[in-house]
């Protein structure tokens, strides 16, 4: 007898670098299940604050749940405190959301990116059940092997275990993060067949956020 | 766990200006436990053609074995050394003769031909040919590989430069696969030299 | 089992001497088999006024990584039968080869031009005989003395013999083109463009299938192997900086250099004395 399976892969690939004074956050737009395409244009981000957005691959019914809860969570917080929440509360709300399901989880690879109350890029990865860093760099989702290395000989961040404790973010400029941004999705989209159609980039930086797209491979 | 992830291994070849690299990790584990880390995968069947096997280290080294004994077979019958696209085919064959009880490894294949003519491929468990003209790569690590090359690789690069890209895409490949590692070993071949480097890498 | 100690080559047919070994292996320590290269694959053909077109991708997947971004998926049967393959890539590539071997051989000893159907024949008895094992699932096509013929043959080895047949995990989207599109009496640029249509949709709408278009036109006498016809999908970014690395950036521990002895033209001096 077929059982009930409630979970779905729909793919697609997430990084997010965090720089000085900036955060990029990138997602591709391809949702997909098994080998047949469901949408190419699909935004895997979600602003959930000001200066805090999330980018998820892994199920998308779940993802929407979550970005649902964090939202209503995060308007709570607005009302019982008259400001935004900061990208580290935020950090720490999504591991608690995430746990809080611990045995029935949300089928949800996260990456959140943004500011924090300094004004430094700040980037929490997560697994699907919580546990989750601050990093200077992440990638999640179907590309997430191929890209993970070439950020790493790139933007090699200090060892978290050092002491006194580095900061994670990195040393490129904002355009050059860009840039390598683009290079990565593109490499990707030629490996994955998970990953294509287009990648949307979002930076945010003090001036505000601001978006571009690039075209990825359709096929 | 697949049967490929036994041992743990990466492999890969990448074609520059007349020349090519072969390179492998040089981990050998049973599963999560390094048991070796002079591990050789790559190995030479004549001065320019040069073979990598990722997979189970039993086979590899079995397999190895057969392909030396089919090589000079072939040179004392024609006196002469193989094509690398000959040797390709042999593999092939070697490989899918047991299509219904493979071998567990995929073979890298790089060589260089009449001209001097870089010639790389690789090949499923059962024989199933990829040529490319770029990169090819196999093994545990081999999806980071793909990510890395894709990004790395230039058209027609110099031995120097060749080599530090081949360095450069196992070592950042091999550091987020848990299974290969602890150092590399790269095969530099030019029409006039070999040159056999061994890498320094992370030991974790 | 061979009775030497060492297989020397000449020998045919499938070795089954490690499947007792991998039994073991597979079944007692519970780690899984290997998978193997799959050409996930739009494969299409049409017969048209003059002759029969075959088309196909050229993306080779293992699982969800690309493996090959431009393989080759028709093969050469005959000078005048073409074969496009979808399935294991192993299978398709040695089965497509073995069976054109014997057509080879079957021309020397007959001095005829090879019929589709004889091919078609050998392909389908071959897989039948391995039950459904050897999985290959091809496209046949080409045109011999009783005029142009187009054939499907599954991986059990049944066939089908039709006038637009499609294969592979694409093959639902490149049917959808060939139902509303196909007609019977396509000129040659007609049919040329409703194949690569039916591969364009497969290449855009099935994940498995990718790449480019490759097409392979046969007519009484004469056949036109249009590699990479289409180049649907070049990279779409490349950084303007690249990765560049300096020498010396990479820590090395040992270097070893071996000189290669340069090759010596010996001169073929006319036997004197």
């Amino acid at each position: 007898m077929a059982r009930f399976s409630p979970y779905d892969n729909n793919g697609g690939t997430c990084v997010a670098i965090a720089g000085a004074d900036y955060c990029v956050i990138a997602a591709d737009t391809r949702m997909s299940t098994g080998y047949s395409i469901l949408t190419r244009d699909y935004s895997k981000i979600c602003k959930l604050a000001d200066k805090c957005l999330l980018a998820s691959s892994g199920f998308q019914a779940d993802v929407r749940a979550l970005q649902k809860v964090l939202s209503s969570r995060h308007l709570v917080y607005q009302h019982q405190h008259n400001k935004q929440m900061s990208c580290p509360a935020m950090g720490q709300l999504l591991s608690n959301t995430l746990y809080y399901k611990r045995f029935f989880p949300y089928y949800a690879f996260n990456v959140l990116g943004g500011l924090d109350s300094e004004g430094k890029g700040c980037v929490f990865t997560y697994d699907a059940v919580g546990s989750y860093e601050r990093v200077g760099y992440s990638s999640q989702g179907s590309g997430s092997t191929l890209i993970m290395p070439v950020l790493d000989n790139q933007l090699k961040s200090p060892s978290p275990l050092l002491l006194p404790a580095k900061d994670a973010v990195t040393p490129l400029l904002e355009n050059e993060a860009v840039d390598l941004v683009k290079d990565v999705f593109a490499s990707a989209a030629e490996r994955d067949i998970y990953t294509g159609d287009r990648v949307e980039i979002v930076i945010v930086n003090a001036e505000g956020i601001r978006r571009e797209y690039i075209e990825l491979r359709k096929d | 766990m697949s049967i490929f992830e036994y041992n743990g291994s990466a492999l890969v070849a990448m074609v520059g200006k007349n020349c090519f690299a072969i390179a492998s990790d040089r981990r050998l584990g049973v599963q999560l436990q390094t048991v070796a880390t002079d591990f050789q995968r790559v190995f030479k069947i004549h001065e320019k053609l040069y073979i990598g096997l990722a997979g189970l280290a039993t086979d590899v080294q079995t397999l190895y074995q057969r392909l030396v004994f089919r090589h000079k077979l072939y040179q004392l019958n024609e006196e002469r050394d193989m094509k690398p696209e000959t040797f390709a085919s042999l593999v092939s064959h070697i490989l899918y003769e047991k299509r219904f009880g493979p071998y567990f490894c995929q073979p890298v294949i790089a060589g260089l031909g009449d001209d001097d003519k870089p010639f790389i491929c690789t090949m499923d468990s059962i024989g199933a040919k990829e040529l490319a003209k770029d990169f090819v790569v196999a093994g545990t690590a081999s999806e980071s590989l793909y990510g890395a090359c894709e990004s790395m690789y230039k058209a027609d690069m110099e031995p120097e430069e060749l080599f530090e890209t081949v360095s450069q895409a196992l070592q950042a490949s091999v550091d987020r696969d848990c299974l290969s590692g602890w150092g590399g070993h790269v095969f530099l071949v030019t029409p006039t030299e070999v040159r056999e480097t061994n890498l320094k890498g992370r030991m974790d | 089992m061979s009775k030497s100690a060492i297989e020397v080559p000449p020998k045919s047919g499938f070795s089954f001497d490690l499947c007792r070994r991998n039994d073991m292996i597979l079944n007692k320590s519970g780690v899984k088999p290997p998978t193997y290269r799959k050409t996930g694959t739009t494969i299409v053909g049409l017969i048209f006024e003059d002759g029969v077109i075959l088309g196909a991708d050229t993306r080779a997947t293992e699982g969800p990584i690309v493996a090959d971004k431009n393989c080759e998926k028709i093969h050469y049967m005959a000078p005048n039968i073409y074969c496009c393959g979808a399935g294991t890539a192993a299978d398709t590539e040695a089965v497509t080869d073995m069976v054109s071997s014997q057509l080879q051989l079957h021309r020397y000893a007959t001095g005829r031009e090879s019929r589709v159907v004889t091919a078609l024949t050998l392909l389908k008895s071959h897989l039948f005989r391995y039950q459904g094992h050897v999985s290959a699932a091809l496209v046949l096509g080409g045109v011999d003395i009783t005029g142009p013929h187009l054939h499907t043959i599954y991986p059990h080895g049944s066939t089908d013999t039709l006038p637009y047949a499609t294969m592979g995990s694409g093959s639902l989207a490149a049917m959808a083109m060939f139902e509303s599109k196909y007609k019977e009496g396509l000129t040659r640029d007609e049919g040329i463009k409703l194949v690569c249509d039916a591969i364009c949709a497969g290449i855009f709408n099935d994940l498995g299938s990718g790449s480019n278009v490759d097409v392979c036109v046969i007519t009484k006498g004469k056949k036109d192997y249009l590699r990479n016809h289409m180049l649907p999908n070049p990279r779409t970014y490349v950084s303007a900086k690249g990765f560049a690395f300096t020498k010396g950036q990479t820590e090395v521990l040992s270097t070893k250099i071996t000189p290669l002895m340069q090759k010596l033209e010996v001169a073929e001096d006319a036997m004197e004395e």
